[in-house]
């Protein structure tokens, strides 16, 4: 259950770069974000990248995996799924992940 | 325990394997074991000792190894030959003055080159082809020469004609026999072989006597033919054949062949059972094995013997598969036909040049022998065929006749027929049997197998026969093999770039829809990304294109290990003015950077971030600097000297050369990073003959290296033509780049590229030079192309409003990444690691 005031407006749609990533500021913590327009969809993942120890998540490459989505870091090109944040290479390892959604232009993430 | 003197004669590559097995055994410690090494180094490649021409050093061929050698506790004397056996106190002596006691001698001497006595034959600027120091006293008389003929065009013969060719002479082959490889071909196959050899440009005379060599009018040598010809020479390279070298066993009393060898029985226990013979010195059942992989199996009975083992040696197998110049042969078996009741199956086809011929018994059941030409993809299947006895099928043409279509007539003997005691690598002795332990134990690739095996790392014969079935035993596992780019593109690399160019394909997206499937990643992407820029050369952060970028071609700078990015100024041919390196200064001062002088004659600043880049390059193209593509897999640099204009040796200004050819080929993207050197004179300051593309100067114009490489695998350029004017240099290169381009593989430096390509470097030249694709127009238009499509990537992201929206680091914050900490070392920044970042005081930042 989640109620609405959850739901922290982060950005606008036009800030987003099409089938790749940004990176927001949700309080103190990064946050990437990738916008896919097909999918109508925007992901959040953590920026901070756990093998490379740097916050560049949101510069890696996008891409499918037997349909799953991911994005590659771009430092170590470690596979991380954009749905669960979970490592395709360590399974102990994984991203945060947060949900989305667009409301008039606007992109939302829910912070419970 | 008292140990046994067991003293080894000879450090060549059976004397090598014969230390390695018994090393492998674990017995070592049962032996005190002296090895003489005649050489001035120890054992190395002889099989791959022309790629010592295209490159490859001493060390590089290396075997034997002195640390390992001593940490198995062996004694190794460098530079020592033995020159006496004295059997009855058994005692060796040596050209140092040692003399050793031996309880078991092992004599692995080898053989020399045999060079017909023929007047003449010992002027000099006649040489042999067998050592290292062979090949530098080759290297040395090619200098000077501009022609050079092989004497004997045997196996060993075709390869020093290709090596001398490479050195850029004009190559001749004379062989006493009517025809090339008689050991091995046929006529028919020996004609065709010819005909290959011509066309790339080596003459061959066969059925041709020497009678005697003297001063030539043109050139060097003569050589007087018995049926009054003449050939004019400035080099002679004997490659009649081989001597075993025996001398020392025959001085000793051992028995030798009447033709030379010293005679070996199963055990290869000389006359002497004391004393063991292995390689290429030894006689067994009235041969010599002119071969490695018969050396080392003899290697390892002697070790077996030795530690009370009962291998024996019964004989090996003869069969050679080889590339010469491009070409492939290959022969099996009785491949003559010698065999009473024997048919053959020749197949000939003229207009592709491929000869395939194959012996079969009398019963049509047995393949017994086969002769392959200009294709040899069988070998492997036939060989098996051959060795195992396997029973042929109803029509054995159909093993050589190819197959056009027609679903079921698959005829090629699956690697599964084979049983598992096949040997599928005869130089290090590996089974079918022995490749399945090593992937039950783990291995997952053709590479792994190799390590774990040792297959395919002798002769290299087997190599395709171990990849078939490594990838079939994968698959049978359900590990996936194939050739697709990944699961987006059932395609090639090359196939895409035809793609795109003959549909004129602009996007990502459109390409995708038409021939591919899922979303991408990270390997299609950055990879159709290039392809589109090498074609089209459209913007890259244009919106269809920048989800494709690797990070730093999105950010057109390169990230650093901390996020952060550097940042590298094209310096065209590494010429700067006093007012651009203050330039520079200025920025690094401003923004606090790292500043470096590269490996590439320019400077790098480092430690910028990602928010920084924008306003550090206005700063920069105010100044009058352009991007370095440092990020790119595209021209980096063109590396130069001085040259004439100042230094007091040049003799064409190559630095002014580099400028034209950077600024013309800047922002040209392609499989991997090109690098190129232009150097005004032979010294060669600028290193250009390690470079994909180099240029040196000569009195009578420029002479073009192409495919060197340093980095990992370093790689000198082959000298791909001499003497060029400018206009034809600009020409030729333009074709070179285009054409590798179009066919090089997915991050395939021009060296790694070369080293695949199918002919070599005089294929090479006939596309580029001689327009043998009829391609050349083509190469150059679209050259022509891509550098009117030329500009400066950051200057006009500087005039993107939305491109520069990328470089916030965050979409909603002016705030900046606090994981980004420096330290301070000798007067400048570089990244903290953990442990200072959790304590250290973060260096003020300009924002
Ligand atoms: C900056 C520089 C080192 C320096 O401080 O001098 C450098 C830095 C890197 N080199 Fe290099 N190479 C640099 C000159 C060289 C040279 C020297 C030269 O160009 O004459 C070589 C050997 C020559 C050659 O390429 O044949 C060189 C051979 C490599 C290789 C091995 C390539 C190979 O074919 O074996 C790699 C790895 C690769 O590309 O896969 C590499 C890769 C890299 C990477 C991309 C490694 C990485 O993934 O981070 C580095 C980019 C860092 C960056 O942010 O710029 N770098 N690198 C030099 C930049 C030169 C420039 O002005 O653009
Ligand atoms: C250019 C070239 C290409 C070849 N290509 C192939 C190929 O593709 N496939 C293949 O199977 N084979 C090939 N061969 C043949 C292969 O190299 C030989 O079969 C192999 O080297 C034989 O090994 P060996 O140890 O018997 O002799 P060698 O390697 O010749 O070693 C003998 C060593 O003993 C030393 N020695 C001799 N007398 C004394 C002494 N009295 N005291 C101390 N040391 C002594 C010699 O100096 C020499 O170093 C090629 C050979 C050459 C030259
Ligand atoms: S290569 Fe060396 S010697 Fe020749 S011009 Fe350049 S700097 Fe001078
Ligand atoms: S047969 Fe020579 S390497 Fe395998």
């Amino acid at each position: 259950m989640t109620t609405t005031n959850e739901w922290l407006d982060l950005c606008s749609i036009n800030d987003l770069v099409a089938n790749s990533g940004v990176c927001a500021l949700l309080k103190e913590e990064q946050v990437a974000l990738f916008y896919l327009p097909n999918e109508q969809k925007v992901f959040a993942v953590g920026q901070y990248d756990p093998f490379g120890n740097a916050n560049v998540m949101s510069r890696g490459i996008i891409g499918s995996k037997q349909g799953q989505l991911f994005v590659a870091s771009p430092l170590y090109k470690q596979h991380f799924l954009l749905e669960d944040g979970s490592c395709l290479e360590d399974a102990a390892i994984s991203l945060p992940v947060w949900k989305t959604q667009i409301i008039n232009e606007r992109v939302m993430i829910n912070t419970a | 325990m008292n140990k046994q003197n067991l003293v080894v004669v000879g450090n060549g590559m059976v004397g090598h394997q014969f230390l390695q097995s018994l090393a492998d055994s674990g017995q070592m410690e049962q032996f005190n074991v002296t090895v003489f090494c005649e050489e001035p180094r120890l054992a190395y490649d002889r099989v791959y000792l022309s790629s010592y021409f295209s490159g490859a050093t001493a060390d590089d061929l290396a075997m034997g190894h002195i640390e390992e050698y001593q940490s198995w506790g062996l004694n190794v004397l460098i530079g020592e030959a033995v020159i006496s056996i004295d059997r009855d106190t058994q005692r060796v002596h040596t050209n140092k003055g040692t003399t050793l006691f031996y309880d078991k001698l092992v004599l692995a001497t080898g053989s020399f080159p045999f060079v017909p006595p023929v007047p003449g034959h010992d002027r000099e600027h006649c040489l042999v082809y067998r050592t290292i120091e062979d090949l530098e006293a080759i290297k040395a008389s090619a200098s000077g020469a501009k022609t050079g003929v092989v004497v004997g065009g045997g196996l060993l013969g075709l390869e020093a004609a290709k090596a001398i060719k490479d050195l850029g002479l004009e190559t001749h082959v004379v062989e006493f026999a009517p025809r090339l490889m008689a050991v091995q071909l046929d006529e028919g196959g020996g004609d065709l072989l010819r005909r290959k050899i011509e066309d790339l440009g080596v003459q061959v005379h066969t059925g041709k006597n020497t009678q005697q060599i003297v001063d030539g009018d043109d050139a060097f040598h003569r050589m007087e033919f018995a049926d009054g010809e003449v050939l004019e020479t400035d080099l002679i390279l004997f490659s009649a054949g081989i001597r075993p070298r025996d001398n020392l066993a025959r001085e000793c009393g051992l028995e030798v062949g009447e033709r030379g060898g010293i005679v070996i029985n199963n055990n290869c226990q000389t006359s002497d059972e004391k004393i063991y013979s292995i390689g290429e010195c030894a006689l067994w059942n009235g041969r010599i094995y002119g071969l490695v992989a018969p050396g080392y199996t003899m290697a390892k009975v002697v070790v077996e013997q030795l530690i009370g083992g009962e291998k024996q040696f019964l004989g090996a197998d003869m069969s050679t598969k080889l590339k010469l110049m491009g070409i492939d042969v290959a022969s099996i078996g009785d491949a003559h036909g010698h065999t009473k009741g024997a048919l053959n199956y020749t197949y000939n086809d003229q207009v592709n040049g491929i000869y395939k011929k194959i012996v079969v018994s009398e019963t049509g059941n047995e393949l017994l022998g086969a002769i392959l030409v200009g294709e040899a993809n069988d070998y492997g299947t036939l060989l098996q065929y051959a060795l195992n006895g396997i029973k042929l099928p109803a029509n054995p043409e159909t093993l050589i006749v190819p197959n056009f279509g027609g679903d079921d007539a698959e005829t090629g003997l699956g690697v599964s027929a084979l049983p598992d005691t096949a040997h599928i690598c005869s130089c290090h002795d590996v089974t079918k049997g022995a490749i399945f332990c090593s992937i039950e134990a783990g291995a997952q690739t053709v590479c792994d197998v190799k390590a774990d095996t040792k297959a395919a790392s002798g002769c290299g014969g087997c190599n395709q026969l171990l990849t078939d079935l490594v990838n079939y035993e994968l698959e049978q596992r359900g590990v996936e093999v194939c050739t697709d780019i990944c699961e987006h593109f059932a395609y090639t690399r090359e196939d895409l770039y035809n793609i795109i160019r003959i549909e004129e394909i602009k996007t990502f997206e459109s390409l995708l829809s038409a021939h591919g499937q899922g979303h991408g990643c990270e390997i299609c992407k950055p990879l159709v990304g290039s392809l589109l820029a090498s074609c089209w050369n459209e913007y890259i952060l244009d919106t269809p294109h920048v989800g494709l970028q690797d990070t730093n071609d999105t950010f057109m700078a390169n990230m650093q290990k901390d996020g952060t990015y550097s940042v590298v100024p094209r310096v065209p041919g590494g010429e700067i003015t006093p007012d651009q390196l203050i330039a520079i200064g200025q920025v690094g001062k401003k923004y606090n950077l790292y500043t470096k002088v590269t490996g590439g004659q320019r400077i790098d600043l480092f430690g910028a971030r990602l928010e920084q880049l924008p306003t550090i390059w206005k700063e920069l193209i105010d100044a009058g600097m352009e991007t370095g593509h440092a990020y790119g897999k595209s021209l980096r640099t063109v590396k130069s000297c001085v040259g004439s204009t100042w230094c007091r040796y040049g003799v064409d200004d190559s630095a002014g050369l580099a400028i034209e050819l950077e600024n013309r080929y800047k922002g040209l993207r392609a499989p991997h990073k090109i690098k190129f050197g232009v150097s005004g004179c032979t010294r060669e300051c600028a290193e250009a003959q390690s470079k994909d593309v180099g240029i040196i100067a000569t009195e009578k114009g420029w002479n073009l290296y192409l495919c060197g490489n340093g980095g990992m695998k370093p790689r000198h350029g082959d000298l791909f033509v001499t003497d060029l004017d400018k206009e034809t240099l600009i020409k030729y290169i333009d074709r070179f780049l285009m054409f590798y381009i179009k066919t090089g593989k997915r991050l395939q430096r021009t060296s790694v590229w070369m080293e695949n390509l199918e002919g070599g470097l005089d294929y090479l030249r006939k596309v580029i030079i001689d327009d043998h694709l009829a391609l050349n127009e083509t190469l150059e238009s679209q050259m022509a192309h891509v550098i009117d499509a030329y500009e400066c990537e950051w200057k006009r992201t500087l005039n993107d409003e939305d491109a520069l929206k990328r470089f916030r680091t965050f979409v909603n914050s002016e705030k900046t990444d606090n994981n980004i900490v420096f330290i301070q070392e000798r007067g400048q920044i570089r990244p903290a690691n953990e442990v200072e970042k959790s304590v250290a005081e973060p260096i003020k930042m300009m924002v």
